[in-house]
């Protein structure tokens, strides 16, 4: 069986599943529930200066659902703890201590100017906690005074913020990053070069979920207005994927440890994370909408993998996928694919003709010899795979290479040589 | 079904035999209404098919993708224009339509995990809250200033008269019964439409306004054919198949020899079901829909021992495979390949006697010789409807028809200029409510075309 236990910034947990800082771990009562239950660390939910922010009374959350009401995305208005510090600190002092072999993280997000952390952090690091989370993430509110993501997408705040942490705790530093930036790798190399030991991401996404449909106001409101919030659950992952395999890419960033969040919700979602670069990964939305047991699943799912593959631990899978990341211009243009449609399998329930016909290529038949049936016309093809994506049976279209020999619908020899669009004639800028 | 022996399953025939609480649980509705969580989740199991199969299916042609979409949107008056537009009785349909042999039928679920989309429910969910809410959908044209003739109120009649009102034409709606709805009111079974839903689909249907319903009134008897035709732009003919089939054998008019479909419109119209007489032991002969409903009802009235004898197999059975099953779950035994050769009787029917048949090399049905008898204290007919004989009087001549049922064509034109027929009557039909829906709104399709024809001065009926 493979080994789950996990080493981050040399802190210790019995797997690399973390719960994310947020309700899940807003206290001690929760947070013994998740150890409890299996889960290897928590990031405590995000403390701030006393006296603590008031929460709205009114509704926090909203949910994308599906019709049979499966939470696709959960938007929150949720600020950082609204407990005193103290409380705080004393219920992570006696977690720790009831819990040794279990990661403890504080996550911390404080005004910028370099007293407060100089007073904050040695307190807050006394409680025993492993290490430092800095919250540059919150989209809502907390960027309002001039904290969370306002300061994560400035840059030079990341870094001044990252180096006031490092000079006031001996532990390591992640700081969490905010996707509402137009580019990740800006943001990751200032906590990089502030000297952050690791950066964990994505924070929630700006978001507004809907319109009451009654009374034509945005959706959910406090007192009949709302302001934007949050965005996280399943709905988010590919753009977390895509930031945390732009870091593990990126020679500037690629040595930073990557703490891996945002929409998962299996272990399939996990080892997609790990795949891509992140050495262990943090979970809020599934376990809100679940509950902690789905911990069972991930470890049980993950190990599984992991010994189908005849790997060891998880560190021999991370990474393993960033190679096959590339710029769309390195592509190689010369490799054909064209669908195949396996009849044996096909319902004819028509989808993959319809949206090829409407909206791709009319290379998809929808009658032959005058009997329902779906054919690929590779004379059509260019490969596209949308049909792939909307086909509601599992392995019926599949995309297979043309290696070699004409392709029908160019009518050219393919080449088996590379040719990306960097040296394709119609590139004005080819080399 | 309850089945508790101390609820009198004495020998003869008797009213009363259950409870009506037990009545009550026999006859409540056999597919309840799905919730609106138990819709929507059914509704994301559709597909959206392209040229969806259960849409060609459907003998309305329904757009069934479409409706489910409607429903998932919660877009349910959407949803039920979607229906309606098709298939007036779409509400109807959905309770009593044959769906595994339809739409559920062609659902290409089926072919991977054997459980069609629920779509006869679904279509109820979207249809019940705009039928007994009266919701109108529905506006009709420009008057065209022309009247048309309807004669018969059942589906192919109503469905005719709500298209024609919709393209701006009067109707005149002649019925031989005093409730319109035809045999959606007389002859479904109870359980398939509760709470007198038939009547309230009429009045749906009736509310678009332009139809004068004239009730109490049969062709034939009381109103010649030739007088609607010189009254009236068109005339379509839907009075369905009044006459009974008999069986052909002496003595088929003594006590307790009874038709199924009469027994049937009585046991729909009965004020309390307990009233009705009902034997202890039942035959019925027949092998269709109705040999079924009367059967399985026969059955939740009561008598403790009911047979179905058909004289050929099972597939040969008009009743549906999914019929079939409810009536051996509701305790019907099924006895194939045998006919009824005499009526036993003293002063009344006390039984059958049969012979077994089978098909011979050339697959012609022969008896055995091989005799067999089964007691009873009433045997039921259902071995299909015919054209009643006064119905057209002396004007039967007139029609081409075949099997003793009118010949149309493509859309329902008879062979008489300006007279239109569909429905039951008509030679083809395969007797289900949907497809007379179809019958009524293709004729007055054409009826509206020929009308306009007539006024730009076209030979109509030629083109
Ligand atoms: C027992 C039974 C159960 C059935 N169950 C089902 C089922 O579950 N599902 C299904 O799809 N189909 C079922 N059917 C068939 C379905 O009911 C018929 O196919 C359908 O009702 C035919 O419609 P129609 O309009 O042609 O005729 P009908 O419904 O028979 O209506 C005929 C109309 O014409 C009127 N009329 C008759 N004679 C005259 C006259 N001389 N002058 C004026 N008016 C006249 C009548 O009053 C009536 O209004 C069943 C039929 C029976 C008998
Ligand atoms: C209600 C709620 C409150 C949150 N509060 C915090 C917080 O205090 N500090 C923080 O760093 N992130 C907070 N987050 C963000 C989560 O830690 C996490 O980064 C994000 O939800 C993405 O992960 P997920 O898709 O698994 O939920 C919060 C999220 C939610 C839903
Ligand atoms: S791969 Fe794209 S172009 Fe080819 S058949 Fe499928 S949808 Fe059409």
């Amino acid at each position: 069986m493979a080994d789950l236990t996990s080493e981050f910034l040399g802190i210790q947990s019995p797997n690399p599943f973390w719960l994310a800082s947020a309700p899940p771990t807003d206290k001690a009562y929760n947070v013994h529930r998740a150890f409890e239950a299996g889960w290897g660390g928590v990031v405590w939910k995000t403390l701030g200066e006393d006296p603590p922010i008031v929460n709205v009374s009114g509704p926090r959350y909203s949910t994308m659902l599906s019709n049979d009401r499966r939470v696709i995305g959960l938007n929150n208005i949720e600020l950082i703890t609204d407990r005193p510090l103290q409380t705080n600190l004393d219920e992570m002092r006696q977690i720790k201590k009831q819990w040794p072999d279990r990661a403890l993280i504080a996550s911390v997000m404080l005004p910028m100017n370099e007293a407060t952390w100089a007073k904050y952090l040695p307190m807050i690091e006394d409680t025993g906690a492993d290490g430092f989370e800095l919250n540059f993430g919150c989209p809502h509110g907390m960027s309002e005074r001039g904290m969370g993501a306002a300061v994560g997408q400035v840059p030079e705040y990341i870094q001044m913020a990252t180096e006031w942490a490092k000079k006031f705790t001996r532990t390591p530093v992640i700081v969490k990053l905010t996707p509402n930036v137009t580019n990740i790798l800006p943001v990751a190399q200032a906590a990089a070069k502030g000297g952050a030991d690791a950066v964990s991401l994505i924070n929630t996404i700006n978001s507004i979920m809907r319109v009451n449909y009654d009374t034509l106001t945005m959706y959910p409101t406090t007192d009949g207005k709302g302001s934007h919030g949050g965005y996280c659950g399943a709905a988010v992952k590919p753009i977390a994927l895509h930031m945390v395999a732009e870091i593990a890419r990126n020679k500037e960033t690629a040595s930073l440890p990557i703490s891996g969040i945002g929409g998962i919700g299996d272990w399939r979602d996990a080892v997609d994370f790990f795949a891509l670069g992140a050495s262990n990964v943090q979970i809020c939305t599934a376990a809100m909408v679940y509950g902690f047991k789905i911990i069972d699943d991930l470890t049980s799912g993950l190990s599984d993998f992991l010994d189908k593959k005849g790997m060891q631990s998880v560190s021999d899978l991370v990474g393993k996928a960033v190679p096959s990341v590339t710029d769309w211009q390195h592509l190689n243009l010369n490799y054909v694919e064209k669908a195949v449609i396996d009849q044996d399998l096909c319902i004819k329930c028509g989808r993959c003709h319809i949206v090829c016909e409407d909206t791709a290529h009319q290379a998809i038949t929808h009658t032959v010899n005058g009997e329902r049936r779906f054919e690929v016309i590779d004379e059509e093809c260019v490969g596209c795979n949308l049909c792939v994506s909307v086909c509601p049976v599992d392995g019926c279209i599949s995309m297979q290479q043309l290696a070699s020999g004409i392709d029908p619908r160019t009518g050219q020899e393919i080449s088996t040589e590379k040719a990306s669009w960097t040296t394709h004639p119609n590139n004005p800028m080819a080399k | 079904m309850t089945d508790n022996p101390s609820s009198g399953r004495r020998a003869g025939i008797r009213t009363g035999r259950l409870s009506s609480a037990e009545i009550e649980q026999n006859f409540s509705d056999k597919y309840p209404p799905l919730s609106r969580p138990e819709a929507l989740i059914e509704a994301d199991r559709c597909y959206f098919c392209y040229d969806a199969p259960c849409t060609k299916a459907c003998p309305t042609g329904i757009d069934i993708p479409g409706f489910i979409q409607q429903i998932r949107s919660d877009n349910i008056k959407g949803s039920a224009l979607t229906i309606l537009t098709e298939n007036i009785m779409g509400g109807m349909c959905a309770r009593v339509c044959p769906t595994e042999v339809l739409c559920e039928e062609a659902c290409v679920r089926n072919s991977h995990e054997d459980k069609p989309v629920s779509i006869g429910l679904l279509q109820r969910f979207a249809t019940d809250p705009i039928v007994e809410g009266d919701t109108a959908l529905f506006c009709r044209a420009e008057s065209s200033g022309r009247t048309v003739a309807v004669v018969g109120g059942g589906p192919a009649g109503l469905s005719c008269a709500h298209r024609l009102s919709m393209l701006g034409h009067s109707v005149v709606l002649f019925s031989r019964d005093q409730k319109l709805g035809g045999l959606n009111e007389y002859g479904i079974a109870a359980y398939k439409t509760v709470n007198d839903f038939a009547q309230r689909e009429v009045e749906y249907i009736l509310a678009i306004g332009g139809i004068e319903v004239k009730s109490g009134v049969s062709l034939g008897s009381d109103l010649p054919l030739a007088e609607l035709q010189q009254e009236y732009a068109a005339v379509f003919l839907a009075f369905g198949l009044s006459g009974a089939n008999k069986l052909g054998l002496p003595n088929e008019d003594i006590e307790g020899v009874l038709s199924a479909v009469d027994y049937i419109s009585d046991l729909r119209q009965a004020a309390d079901k307990g009233d009705l007489p009902v034997g202890n032991r039942v035959i019925v002969i027949g092998g269709g829909m109705t040999a079924i409903d009367i059967a399985v009802q026969s059955k939740r009235l009561g008598a403790e021992f009911v047979d179905i004898v058909y004289r050929r197999g099972a597939v040969q059975m008009g009743a549906s495979r999914h019929e079939q099953e409810l009536a051996l779950t509701s305790g019907v035994s099924i006895r194939h390949w045998a006919q009824p050769t005499k009526i036993l009787l003293d002063d009344r029917v006390t039984g059958m006697q049969f012979e077994r048949t089978e098909l011979n090399a050339d697959g012609k049905l022969h008896g055995t010789g091989e005799i067999w008898s089964l007691d009873a204290d009433v045997v039921f007919t259902a071995v299909g409807q015919t054209l009643a004989e006064d119905v057209l009087g002396a004007a039967a001549g007139i029609f081409e028809h075949k099997h003793g049922k009118l010949l149309v064509d493509d859309n329902r034109r008879t062979s008489e200029p300006g007279t239109w027929a569909g429905g039951d009557c008509i030679f083809g039909h395969d007797d289900l409510t949907v497809t007379a829906v179809q019958d009524g709104k293709l004729a007055a399709i054409d009826i509206d075309r020929f009308l306009r024809a007539e006024k730009q001065g076209d030979n109509a009926w030629q083109t």
